[in-house]
């Protein structure tokens, strides 16, 4: 009994010290940033010595003619008089000095960003056709919302094909070579489960070495006709695609594919 | 065990990198027709004509392949592909074709069969195969008295479009309706029956008593219709293969749509007694009428479900003519539907799985289908005016007619019978001798 209690105390005394002495470096001090530099944006147009096409240096000219005025206009050199220090400012002094106040507010000419910020080259970037095209024609306006949401929708999809072994492009090739080959049967019935796997072991050309459909008993069961037809079709449109679209390496991570047939969002849609 | 413990931790420890296997799915394909092609049937030789009708046929292996692909064409679900394309010639009844000469014309299915005609007796040998993966899907041979050549085309047809879809087929039926001939004011109406296709067709009745709402069994044969002799209506039971007709009885006032019950020992339909129309059946063996709605309201068209469990039906008890789904006792009357305008004629799917209907609102007629609890209802076609929807055997068909406005001179008034497919595509117009309305589809006659 005492002996236990010995070792109990050895122990809980040795977890203090481990804790008293581990403490300190879990409490250290945050590392030491450098100081936000605030760094003023210039136009590359300034330094560089590249010189701009013809109709480039002009609309730049312009621009730098723009901004001089407006910097004049916001700072106006105006010479103020010297004034006394014990000078009591008199109300229409005042008065003056709202205006001049009121005068800068009231910016004449606003200098978009864009222009201040921005290299002719930059701009390049910013230009979209479809953008454009949506202001020319408001039917284009969807589609360059939808090319938008497809690019958010890519952006997605991208990890998880980097995940499965194929990148998007890989996998868009493949899809699109099948959506061709598949002739939905037209006769399913739109309320049941219209999913069919199928397992490939594939040839490194893409030819179809072992094709296995996975819910294979599934094929037999009474009143599942319509899935053995099913299955049939995903079968076929495989044979009248292969070759297919495989990437020309990686065939580790390729020579296993699973393909999944799903009719249920095409039917219902 | 040491060991084995240590094996796990290392395993914990060190992940083994795997492959896992790449998954694709496939949400997309193509939704056109699958394109077949059928074959002429072969003629073997020693093979005699058929004589039909006075008419002597020829090549009858040709005449069947035609009808084949008729009925795949008009089904909306195959694209039957050119005979003028075809590279392999239909003496390939007894071999394996060349599945390369066929992939190149791009099918995917291919018929092919024999015929002979010897001793009164025509035999059909017919192959189905799947062309893309080069192997027999069916293989089938019938034995029948010359003058069956075109349900044998039936059947062929029935069996690969359900061996090519997974879902019973429909051609090896027929329609019965309610042929129309003269003016408007004045229309003779005759009872007609004739295959799916238009084909066969006769008339059941001569024309000098008025018919109505002819509908068949679901179990066998026998139809029931309305008509009035000397102004009174009467319910008749026809059987269309000896032709005994009988009357099943008298009912005073209107009398609507008689409709067996889907074990074929009922027939269920609506009549007006002391003013009021209610739903009432009655037994075939017994001739006893039961009532099964008791309601100040008109309550017509009944129909059952496929299982006899529940009845379906029209009735203006909310102050609109609307459809209501009760028990089959009568019992749990229920309203399912909600939308503006009009409900009526309702039938229940032999799937079980919707309720056809006709809609009218702000003037327009509507087909349609909804679920037997009222959800998910669609509208398939519209029209100026058109109703009285029937199901195919197999529920993926329905046929409707429908009626043309005429002009300001009282002329191009016509009734015509269309059929439409399920997904409301594939309205197409059938081809009868004469106007027509009130059609019925019948069950599957090979069944």
């Amino acid at each position: 009994m005492n002996k236990s209690i010995f070792w109990s105390l050895v122990f809980h005394s040795f977890m203090i010290v481990l804790t008293a002495i581990s403490l300190p470096f879990m409490m250290r001090t945050p590392i030491d940033l450098p100081p936000i530099l605030t760094v003023d944006l210039i136009q590359i147009t300034d330094k560089t010595n590249i010189p701009f096409a013809a109709k480039a240096a002009k609309i730049l000219e312009k621009i730098k003619k723009e901004e001089q005025r407006v910097v004049s206009e916001q700072a106006p050199t105006t010479k103020k008089k010297k004034e006394k220090p014990d000078r009591i400012p008199m109300p229409e002094d005042l008065n003056k000095e709202e205006k001049q106040i009121m005068k800068k507010k009231q910016n004449p000419k606003e200098v978009k960003d864009e222009i201040r910020q921005a290299s002719e080259f930059e701009k390049k970037e910013l230009f979209d056709p479809n953008q454009i095209a949506a202001l020319i024609d408001k039917s284009k306006e969807e589609t360059a919302e939808t090319l938008k949401k497809n690019k958010k929708l890519t952006q997605s999809s991208v990890k998880n094909s980097f995940a499965k072994g194929l990148t998007l492009s890989q996998e868009d090739a493949l899809k699109a070579q099948i959506f061709g080959c598949w002739s939905l049967p037209l006769g399913l019935p739109y309320h049941k489960n219209l999913l069919v796997r199928i397992k490939l072991r594939l040839k490194q050309d893409g030819t179809v070495l072992r094709s296995e459909v996975l819910d294979h008993a599934r094929m037999n069961q009474p009143g599942q006709g319509f899935y053995k037809v099913l299955a049939e079709s995903a079968l076929r449109a495989i044979r009248i695609c292969q070759p297919l679209r495989v990437p020309p390496s990686g065939y580790e991570e390729w020579k296993d594919l699973q393909l999944n047939f799903d009719a249920n969002e095409m039917l219902r849609g | 065990m040491k060991k084995l413990i240590l094996i796990i931790f290392y395993l914990f420890i060190f992940n083994i990198p795997a492959f896992a296997i790449v998954e694709v799915d496939i949400t997309r394909g193509n939704l056109d027709p699958l394109p077949i092609a059928v074959s002429p049937l072969h003629v073997e030789s020693g093979s005699k004509d058929i004589k039909q009708e006075g008419k002597i046929i020829k090549n009858v292996g040709e005449k069947i392949s035609k009808v084949i692909e008729t009925n795949f064409k008009r089904s909306g679900l195959f694209n039957p592909l050119k005979k003028d394309s075809f590279v392999q010639n239909p003496d390939i009844a007894h071999v394996k074709p060349r599945f390369e000469d066929w992939n190149l014309i791009k099918a995917q299915a291919l018929v092919t069969g024999s015929v002979k005609v010897s001793d009164d007796k025509l035999r059909v040998e017919f192959r189905l195969w799947d062309v893309v993966a080069a192997k027999e899907m069916i293989a089938l041979a019938f034995s029948t008295t010359p003058d069956n050549w075109r349900r044998v085309a039936h059947i062929i047809s029935d069996k690969v479009y359900e061996r090519l879809t997974g879902e019973e087929g429909y051609f090896d039926t027929r329609i019965i309706y309610v042929s129309e001939t003269g003016d408007k004011t004045q229309r003779y109406k005759k009872l007609a029956i004739m295959d799916q296709d238009g084909a066969n067709l006769k008339y059941l009745t001569l024309g000098n008593e008025l018919v109505l709402t002819p509908r068949f069994s679901p179990k066998n044969q026998l139809v029931t219709y309305l008509s009035y002799f000397r102004n009174l209506p009467r319910v008749y039971l026809l059987d269309i293969e000896t032709g005994v007709q009988e009357v099943v009885g008298d009912f005073p006032g209107m009398t609507f749509a008689p409709r067996f019950s889907p074990d074929g020992k009922k027939i269920i339909m609506s009549f007006a007694k002391d003013g009021n129309s209610d739903i009432y059946t009655l037994n075939l063996s017994t001739r006893v009428v039961e009532k099964i709605t008791e309601h100040s309201s008109i309550d017509t068209s009944p129909s059952y479900s496929p299982d006899g469990k529940y009845i379906c039906f029209n009735s203006d008890r909310s102050g609109l003519q609307q459809i209501y789904v009760m028990r089959s006792d009568g019992s749990n009357v229920k309203r399912i539907t909600f939308g503006k305008g009009l409900y009526g004629t309702p039938v229940w799917s032999p799937r079980g799985d919707l309720i056809a209907f006709t809609r009218v609102h702000k003037g327009k007629f509507y087909i349609g289908v909804m679920r037997p609890d009222g959800s998910g209802e669609r509208l398939l076609t519209e029209n100026f005016y058109q109703e009285a929807p029937s199901w195919s055997p197999n529920g993926r068909v329905l046929i409707f007619y429908r009626e043309t406005k005429t002009d300001s001179d009282g002329k191009g008034f016509s009734a015509k019978l269309w059929s439409i497919d399920l997904t409301g595509y594939n309205e197409r117009l059938i081809e009868t001798e004469t106007d027509g309305s009130d059609p019925s589809w019948s069950s599957l006659l090979s069944k």
